[in-house]
């Protein structure tokens, strides 16, 4: 029942608003479908972790521990945004950069887009993941156009075609799977189920599944925002509305990485090798010191902190990719973490974007200032994700590293230097935006009042995991790193 | 008598390969939207020729979709699209014709060593096709490589479209229906939204040339 909800509401709400988002009223609408779906998603997580996987409707849905973290996870993420758009939103058509018709089409395509997410979570088909996966980039293509500038429609373009030519390879592989599994769980009864999958993977044919993962990775690595598929990110996240970028860097590319982590699982079984987890190294790892060069070189704040996504999901895919306990349950910790802090930069980025007029960072200058919630948001937002001590991206980055430097020593300096790199770029760049000595008269009034709770109450939550990690909280993230084997 | 069905599937999908080259070397866009409903035409009536064969009842249905969604209402969207946009100019490629085409004949190559020790392990009777399909994957991904027009690329990305469920008929008699159905519900949904998308594109730049849209780039 709750499962029902879950994917319901988000479902409900899309064509709601789609019909009748030309309201005044349409944000606050757009706000409460979220919290419903929020509040299907908790209930949902306490009956899962009470009492255990469930399989539901035709075994078509499967959730675990890992999947109802994340559902969990998505739920309040894309709440705090629909919360941080209301304002934001405003703003921009108060600023004339939107009309009242791409505003609807925002709020439909914002649900529809949590609906693709979370119906790719809880799915136990491999082909409905699929589908899920290409929903959810054909949703958001329309809304990183959303200004209709030059900039914008290239963004979009690329985001389509690179993310859909990548998807592409997904499919393939996804074929492949069916072929290997076809042979023993045969043509009907859901050779495609993952839960059926699980149960024979140690007899699942090693070529042709070698090969599947390898598509498969490829696939869904270009929608993580893997190097050297990571191209439309950077453009995407810089051209959308700030509220899409946060929901693209905090949770798109998470459920790309579920995907790649369920076919993991698989490859892992049939193949009785490290090559899944090679693989998966190799590509973290390149995408971190990729990421890392490029940071020191934006000039567009929000593009450098797409690189900073890209360097994130590297270190979470090259922590998976080590494997074992202690590894997927860093792992799992920093993509929760990165999740809330970077949605949480993201929030206080589109604030101070709006009251400088420019995305360019050497325009922002002395946000403290003048608006210090929002200053002080974006610098301890910043400090969060460079993985400064209190914070929960440190205590993530900590187990990784030490990890790297037990199993995998050669790739420890990499990370470092790159960690380095990283923080030199970023924090050379807010200081000063934070700091620095404005030019009078070059901050605006905003016209309505900043939504700053969703910052905060984000970077709250990533203090809290860096002092102290619940006890449920760490027993359910220890089950899940078993799931992940 | 399975056998002659053998050889038809085979002739379909040589006929198949050809269509893909005869794409890759064709410069203008209406001729590229008919090759592109003669492919999809090629593959309905492959998949139901599989159906017969094999007496996969499922399969069918996927050649009815295949003939609603390819042969009929996405031409017919194309179409519609380029007279209300007015492109109906030649296209310009990136590389001239006869390279394209020598690029394209290496990948043929390539597709079926690739294919060689995953046929071997299919037991369905169209597993000699399974290279066929994975060349036609690839050359509508060499296609969208070298055009340098919106319109091309799109077709280029449904032959790709074409080329993956080739390869999911032959290695496998074909998808789970509810897959399936899911496939054809992204295809349509993603055309329509990049038909609006043409006409954002063409609204800003007067144009469909994707070279206006280089501007992004590291410096």
């Amino acid at each position: 029942m709750e499962f029902l909800l879950v994917l319901g509401f988000p479902l409900l709400g899309g064509i709601a608003l789609a019909l009748t988002g030309h309201w005044k009223r349409a944000a606050e609408i757009n706000a409460a479908f979220s919290l419903l779906t929020l509040l299907a998603a908790i209930f949902l997580t306490v009956n899962v972790v009470e009492h255990g996987p469930q399989l539901l409707y035709d075994e078509q849905i499967f959730i675990d521990p890992l999947n109802v973290f994340l559902v969990a996870l998505t739920a309040f993420v894309g709440f705090t945004t629909s919360l941080f758009s209301r304002p934001y939103m405003r703003i921009e058509h108060h600023h004339g950069r939107l009309t009242t018709g791409r505003l609807r089409l925002y709020h439909s395509m914002f649900q529809l887009f949590m609906f693709t997410m979370l119906l790719a979570l809880t799915t136990n088909n491999m082909g409905i993941l699929w589908v899920a996966m290409e929903a959810a980039t054909l949703t958001t293509v329309l809304l990183v156009s959303l200004y209709r500038t030059a900039a914008s429609l290239e963004a979009a373009w690329k985001y389509f075609i690179l993310c859909g030519v990548g998807i592409a390879q997904a499919l393939f592989g996804t074929i492949l799977l069916f072929f290997a599994a076809e042979k023993i769980l045969g043509h009907e009864g859901g050779a495609l189920l993952w839960t059926h999958l699980d149960a024979v993977k140690g007899q699942l044919e090693p070529a042709v599944m070698s090969l599947a993962f390898v598509f498969l990775l490829v696939g869904y690595g270009a929608k993580v925002g893997l190097a050297p598929l990571h191209n439309w990110l950077p453009d995407a996240h810089a051209e959308g509305p700030t509220p899409v970028s946060a929901v693209l860097s905090g949770l798109l590319l998470n459920v790309a990485l579920y995907a790649v982590l369920r076919c993991k699982v698989l490859a892992d079984g049939a193949l009785h090798s490290s090559l899944a987890g090679l693989l998966m190294m190799g590509f973290g790892l390149l995408s971190v010191v990729v990421a890392a060069f490029f940071l020191s070189r934006q000039k567009d704040i929000k593009r450098m902190f797409a690189y900073s996504s890209i360097e994130h999901m590297g270190i979470v895919t090259f922590a998976f990719g080590m494997g074992g306990p202690v590894a997927n349950f860093a792992g799992l910790l920093h993509m929760t973490v990165h999740s809330l802090t970077k949605s949480a930069i993201f929030f206080a980025v589109g604030h101070a974007t709006q009251k400088s007029g420019t995305q360019l960072m050497e325009h922002i200058r002395g946000l403290i200032k003048l608006s210090p919630t929002i200053g002080w948001g974006l610098m301890l937002g910043t400090l969060a994700i460079l993985g400064m001590p209190p914070f929960g991206v440190f205590a993530s980055e900590f187990l990784i590293l030490t990890t790297a430097m037990k199993q995998q020593p050669w790739a420890t300096p990499l990370l470092l230097m790159a960690l380095g790199v990283a923080f030199a770029a970023i924090f050379g760049k807010v200081q000063p935006m934070v700091f620095g000595e404005s030019a009078p008269g070059s901050l605006r009034l905003l016209p309505h009042k900043p939504a700053m709770l969703p910052v905060f109450m984000h970077l709250g939550l990533v203090l809290m995991l860096g002092l102290w990690i619940p006890p449920y909280l760490a027993e359910w993230y220890r089950q899940a790193a078993r799931f992940i084997g | 008598m399975s056998h002659y069905y053998g050889q038809f599937i085979n002739l379909l999908a040589a006929i198949l390969l050809l269509l893909s080259f005869a794409m890759l070397g064709q410069r203008r866009i209406l001729s590229l939207i008919n090759l592109f409903m003669a492919q999809g035409a090629v593959l309905c009536v492959s998949t139901a020729t599989v159906a017969f064969v094999t007496g996969q009842s499922h399969l069918y249905w996927s050649a009815l979709i295949t003939l609603l969604l390819k042969v009929i209402l996405l031409p017919w969207i194309l179409h519609r699209l380029i007279r209300r946009l007015n492109v109906k100019w030649d296209i310009e490629t990136l590389i001239n014709i006869p390279t394209t085409m020598l690029i394209g004949i290496v990948l043929v190559i390539f597709s079926f060593n690739l294919a060689l020790p995953i046929s071997e392990l299919a037991g369905t009777v169209t597993r000699a096709t399974l290279g066929i399909a994975i060349a036609a994957v690839l050359l509508a991904f060499l296609m969208m490589i070298t055009r340098s027009k919106a319109v091309p690329q799109v077709i280029g990305f449904l032959a790709m479209e074409n080329g993956l469920f080739f390869a999911a008929t032959s290695a496998t008699y074909g998808m789970p229906m509810v897959v399936e159905l899911g496939i054809a519900l992204d295809v349509l949904v993603g055309m329509v939204i990049l038909g609006v998308f043409f006409f954002q594109i063409r609204e800003r730049f007067d144009s469909l040339d994707i070279r206006h849209l280089e501007q992004l780039k590291e410096d």
